[in-house]
């Protein structure tokens, strides 16, 4: 089991075929308050860096984008009526949606967590 | 005296509970429905004769529960509701990007004016002649201001104003029989929101240009980006961090060698009128915000005016109705069949825009003149100027202590490690008794603080300001912390809980519980 992240603060943690998407730690202390999320349905297939779902905050909204291709085959359906996952838990319960992931080669591309952490740095 | 903290003056304040609620003149003022009761009405009006309707079964018979008041009540309720208002005539109003400047009282004089406040736009043509030569006239001025060929003077505000130019744009690409392929218009990071929001809405795809590390947009990456597909970019100048966009020209000319067209959003155009001229900048179409610009109120003060000009290739354009001068008077082209060698791309109001701000907005530039006009903006800019200078030694500066347009953009660098954010900062400055700044906003920056202070306000005024401002920032940096996690204390309400506010809205009112008579 791998994780690996986007410059845009999505994980994607790898198990077999499936990755499971979510935010990062930072990108929800930067978001602040999450108040609603919106996600795609079940079987609908999303492409690399197109929108895979959304994340209302008190202060702005967002786009989650897919950190690679593929088809969802489940969204972690307790997020519309409990948002506060998001912040409490963004790597655990705060979950999106899983994907079969349709390449692997295009984990390749993203970043690991030693990587991301570097990256951190140079924004912050 | 001993020192007290803001703590302790709360729990002071807390012991002084009155039985009202109300803060002596601070009124905790009731919500209509539970000053009114529905069983006693206001008015003694006869019961209607019953006819038969004419609703065919459609009428109501249930009673709708509206709460009965009488005359003194519903004054009072209206009179301390407007008394809560924080207004451009209660005090200075900072409000970055919204250009809350004064309404000129002359304005108003010239709106109530009974040949101009008592017509009708049902009226014929020809007992209105005055107010279509005041159209024309301001149509007229707008474009020498502005260098444009044309004007279209009926959007309602901005963003209608934006959509107005942008379906131009369209319409001129139809023309061209280039609508399939050019779908792809360039919008800035710094953009207001309405920007890209327009393009979507009339189905062209948005494409976002990074800013440069000094704030502005670079040509070379329009450049990178221009395409037979690319449509237009719409841009901002001077821009919404308050800086002006000086390589204008060169985007301009990039777009117009790709056959693309300039939308100029010109929300900021108060801070370059008589000083520079957005024709000679390559813009194509251009809103003109008369409530920001030239003077006329908005926000709950009176609806917006948003007039769009357009370049000598997007004027033929412009939609229904105009306003046409001929050998009989001035006519209303209502018609695309009148409309003569013009191929106005529709009709965007149902008549011809908000005639009462085209009377305040003429007003202001005839009471102005030439002159007054360009002093106007060099003064917005002169004291956003001073508020920058005022302050750069202690709140932080995104793109530097350089010179800045009409409004200053902070961010919030200098609050790293106080654990307070822009949200405590601007809360505080509520207890202060002034409206707070525009925070968050643009979103280029972390933390942002967009100041306009405008020229409406004198010297000691901004002093004042700046001083408050230079008050709290001494207090943060001296930790206390409580001034600014608990504000504001003064207000009619506390902090609200924005988040459960937003996950948890209540939006349908409850009746209160009857009062109980407690017996003693």
């Amino acid at each position: 089991m791998t994780t690996r992240y986007t410059k845009d603060h999505e994980y994607i943690r790898v198990e077999g075929d499936t990755g499971t998407v979510g935010i990062t730690d930072y990108a929800q202390a930067q978001l602040g308050d999450v108040v609603f999320v919106d996600l795609p349905e079940v079987g609908k297939a999303i492409e690399k860096g197109k929108e895979a779902a959304v994340v209302e905050s008190v202060k702005a909204a967002s786009e989650i984008y897919a950190p690679v291709s593929g088809e969802v085959i489940a969204i972690n359906e307790k997020l519309p009526d409990a948002p506060t996952f998001v912040n409490e838990d963004p790597a655990g319960a705060g979950w999106f949606l899983k994907l079969r992931i349709k390449d692997a080669s295009e984990l390749d591309a993203l970043m690991s967590e030693a990587d991301y952490k570097a990256y951190l740095e140079t924004i912050s | 005296m001993p020192q007290t903290s803001i703590g302790q003056m709360n729990m002071m304040r807390d012991t002084h509970e009155t039985f009202t609620g109300n803060k002596a003149l601070q009124i905790e003022e009731a919500l209509i429905f539970e000053t009114g009761r529905v069983e006693v009405t206001g008015v003694d009006v006869d019961e209607p004769v019953t006819e038969e309707t004419r609703l065919g079964g459609l009428e109501r018979h249930a009673p709708i529960g509206l709460p009965g008041l009488s005359e003194p009540e519903t004054m009072r309720h209206y009179l301390r509701l407007s008394q809560k208002n924080y207004s451009i005539d209660t005090g200075l109003f900072s409000l970055g990007s919204c250009t809350m400047k004064h309404n000129p009282r002359l304005n108003e004089r010239m709106a109530r004016l009974p040949g101009i406040g008592d017509i009708h736009p049902l009226q014929p043509v020809q007992s209105v002649q005055g107010a279509l030569e005041l159209m024309d006239t301001l149509a007229h001025w707008l474009m020498t201001l502005t260098g444009m060929a044309g004007v279209a003077l009926s959007p309602k505000a901005g963003a209608h104003g934006e959509l107005c130019g942008m379906m131009a744009i369209k319409a001129a690409i139809a023309a061209k029989g280039e609508q399939a392929s050019r779908t792809v218009v360039l919008v800035p990071d710094s953009a207001h929101g309405t920007n890209p929001a327009t393009a979507a809405l009339i189905g062209f795809s948005v494409k976002p240009v990074p800013a440069r590390a000094d704030g502005t947009v670079d040509p070379e990456e329009v450049r990178k980006l221009a395409g037979p597909e690319m449509a237009a970019i719409m841009l901002t100048n001077p821009n919404t961090c308050g800086l002006f966009e000086k390589d204008v020209v060169e985007i301009a000319d990039i777009l117009h060698e790709a056959g693309a067209y300039f939308y100029c959003d010109g929300a900021n155009f108060n801070a370059i009128v008589g000083k520079a001229r957005p024709g000679d900048l390559g813009v194509d179409a251009m809103h003109i915000n008369l409530h920001k610009t030239f003077s006329t109120p908005h926000g709950g003060g009176g609806p917006g005016s948003g007039p769009v000009v357009l370049s000598e290739r997007l004027a033929p354009f412009a939609p229904l109705p105009f306003v046409k001068r001929g050998k009989q008077g001035y006519a209303l082209i209502e018609h695309a069949g009148n409309a003569g060698d013009a191929k106005p791309f529709g009709r965007i109001t149902a008549f011809h825009g908000q005639m009462g701000m085209y009377v305040r907005a003429l007003s202001y530039m005839l009471s102005h003149g030439a002159d007054g006009l360009r002093q106007a903006s060099e003064d917005a800019v002169l004291n956003a100027n001073y508020v920058r200078a005022g302050l750069a030694d202690l709140i932080s500066l995104p793109f530097g202590n350089r010179p800045c347009m009409h409004e200053v953009l902070f961010d919030d660098t200098w609050l790293k490690d106080t654990g307070l954010t822009t949200l405590d900062f601007a809360k505080a400055l509520i207890d202060e008794g002034y409206h707070p700044m525009t925070v968050y906003f643009p979103l280029v920056v972390h933390g942002a603080m967009l100041v306009e202070p405008t020229e409406s306000e004198s010297k000691a005024s901004l002093d004042l300001f700046i001083a408050t401002l230079r008050d709290l920032a001494i207090s943060i940096r001296a930790g206390e912390r409580e001034r600014f996690t608990g504000a504001p204390y003064h207000a009619p309400r506390r902090r609200l809980d924005e988040t459960r506010a937003a996950r948890s809205p209540v939006l349908r009112w409850q009746p209160p519980e009857p009062i109980k008579v407690a017996a003693e």
